[in-house]
């Protein structure tokens, strides 16, 4: 490639999914909608490494994104035709096992010679008590505790690794890469690096990269998706999922497929860029740190938006951990109130739920338990709402949790009696009486870069 | 100086952030961040977020996107899947926000020329 042709190539990249449970038309549709060369798709979020990691211990074969290889089915033709690639995060806590569960779909629709790579390392859950034993406390990043006061419960480990074992699984080939705990803005930048052959040093287009990643990373939610003039956002039901349009200067264009809904603007693209934010000055991954005051942003079409000037620093020395852990129980469960007087009555069915628990030896402190009036600013809890009136029904919703998994369970059979021997008008019990369900603590600590090895393996079909 | 929610002169997204939420304050125009950045401040939100929020109050800014940043430290009824309220992800908190009533200088509100959408 000469200078010229770097300087005027363009990359186009798509995420068709902000989590698990997003809608498959996102990236059914960015395949078939408009041109596209990278399909990234995230399901990870820090509690589901925890459930595939029990899912895992049930049953060997499973503890990935199923979702994903439904998806591969669905669109394997097209991103044969188009020669787009993938990188999903999809692998959860078995990315082998979510590997071969697409070589079989790429053999059931007669393909051969597609490369599928998967990247490894992140999953240090095996190797935790090593780690510990060689002086490592994996410190609580939000409180300072030390890991060994919950180790005995922690269900999970898992480092969230960079881009670069990406682009290592893209530079061997690889047409669909399949990564386990990373960076969300990973799955952006990792392609970004094998088109462009950023290095390391690249810091201003790996920071760039990372703010294309985090716009992105949440799919629709900055084409005009839980936008605050939602009125204003035309044809929602078929929202264009992100694109972003990359250059190797580490300049970039957010847009999405012509003819398709939202809307692509800076208020929209600004929205995603505060979502989650910590310090917007230092937006720390793996692979550097994002300056996200440093850029500018400007609207050089209809729905595009191109952002220049992105500033980065060198990385830091520790990668992210994040754990799980058993945190103890919790019960939840709901009633519905009709008018007349539906406040009132929702408030006295709470009071007689704990009353009788009381009478029967169950008492939760006010930590324990929780009771909450839907329908009666339940969101905006103590905030005035102007011309607010007495609402005509209300949701009861109650909870309970604690260590004690018996004294969570015992809630949930005061509930539903409420129909026949509380107020009148209480209905809606459908789903049973609530179960304690486990409670699955977050960990965050940090691990030096050194004691954590990736790798990257390729298997052709 | 008429009395606006905030809502007329920002734009907000919220969500998790570990036992906490942000909330991303998004100005309509340069003239209405500038006034923000001066009265918007951490205790403003605090209060008017109190009930939501036992916990303090930081703020951020970045004048390039015009956003003030602030991050909630305990409004999540304890986060994650410990939370046992409704919004456990925070993700009605930059609603409310919005609601919150500000003395705004006409002048602001007649530089939200553009209409919704513009910044």
């Amino acid at each position: 490639m000469t200078p010229k042709e770097a300087a005027n190539k363009k990359v186009l990249i798509a995420n068709g999914q902000g989590f698990w449970g997003d809608s498959i038309l996102g990236p059914v549709r960015l395949v078939n909608e408009g041109p596209l060369d990278y399909l990234t798709l995230d399901y990870l979020a820090e509690v589901t490494m925890s459930i595939m990691q029990k899912l895992k211990t049930r049953r060997p074969e499973m503890g990935y994104a199923t979702d994903f290889v439904k998806l591969i089915d669905r669109v394997l033709p097209q991103l044969v035709e188009k020669n787009i690639k993938v990188v999903a995060n999809a692998g959860g806590v078995n990315p082998h096992a979510c590997k071969d569960a697409v070589m079989e779909i790429i053999s059931k629709h007669g393909y051969s010679g597609i490369k599928v790579a998967v990247v490894e390392g992140d999953d240090i859950l095996e190797g935790l008590d090593d780690l510990m034993s060689k002086g490592e406390e994996f410190k609580n990043m939000d409180t300072g505790a030390p890991l060994s006061t919950v180790r005995d419960s922690v269900t999970s480990a898992n480092v969230y690794l960079g881009a670069f074992p990406i682009a290592e699984a893209l530079d061997q080939g690889a047409q669909i890469v399949i990564t386990g705990r990373g960076t969300d803005p990973g799955l952006v930048i990792g392609p970004l690096i094998h088109e462009f052959g950023w290095t390391k040093e690249d810091y201003d287009k790996i920071a760039a990269g990372t703010v294309a990643g985090h716009i992105v990373e949440c799919g629709a939610q900055c084409t005009g998706g839980n936008y605050t003039d939602w009125r204003e956002v035309p044809d929602m039901a078929r929202i264009g999922y992100p694109i972003i349009e990359a250059s190797d200067d580490g300049t970039f264009v957010v847009t999405k497929h012509e003819k398709t809904g939202g809307l692509v603007t800076i208020p929209s693209v600004a929205h995603q860029l505060a979502y989650e934010m910590g310090d917007p000055a230092n937006y720390i991954t793996p692979d550097g740190i994002a300056d996200f005051t440093s850029f500018s942003m400007e609207e050089e079409g209809p729905n595009r938006v191109r952002v220049s000037g992105v500033k980065g620093a060198p990385p830091t020395p520790t990668y992210k951990v994040s754990m799980s852990y058993h945190d103890g129980w919790k019960a939840l469960g709901q009633l519905t109130v009709s008018g007349p007087d539906a406040l009132a009555k929702a408030q006295l069915c709470a009071k007689i739920v704990w009353q009788r628990l009381a009478l029967d030896g169950y008492e939760y402190t006010p930590e324990e338990r929780m009771v909450e009036f839907v329908g009666a600013n339940v969101c905006h809890d103590g905030i005035a709402i102007p011309g607010a009136q007495e609402p005509s029904e209300v949701v009861l919703r109650m909870g309970v949790k604690g260590p004690d998994r018996a004294k969570v369970d015992r809630f949930g059979p005061e509930l539903v009696p409420l129909v026949t021997s509380g107020p009148p008008g209480v209905t809606g019990f459908a789903g049973g009486r609530p179960k304690a369900t486990e409670i699955i603590g977050y960990w965050p600590a940090l691990l030096r870069k050194d004691l954590v090895k990736t790798h990257v393996t390729v298997f052709t079909s | 100086m008429p009395q606006v929610p905030l809502s007329s002169i920002a734009f907000a997204r919220s969500g998790d952030k570990g036992e906490g939420s942000n909330i991303g304050i998004i100005a309509r125009s340069e003239q209405a961040y500038v006034f923000l950045k001066q009265t918007l401040t951490p205790d403003v939100v605090r209060s008017h977020m109190s009930s939501i929020n036992p916990g303090g109050v930081k703020r951020y800014t970045a004048d390039n996107m015009r956003v003030l940043n602030f991050l909630l430290a305990d409004s999540l009824g304890g986060g994650g899947s410990a939370s046992l309220k409704t919004d456990a992800q925070g993700k009605t908190h930059g609603l409310g926000l919005l609601r919150l009533e500000l003395k705004v200088p006409q002048e602001i509100i007649d530089s939200i020329s553009g209409g919704p959408g513009k910044v």
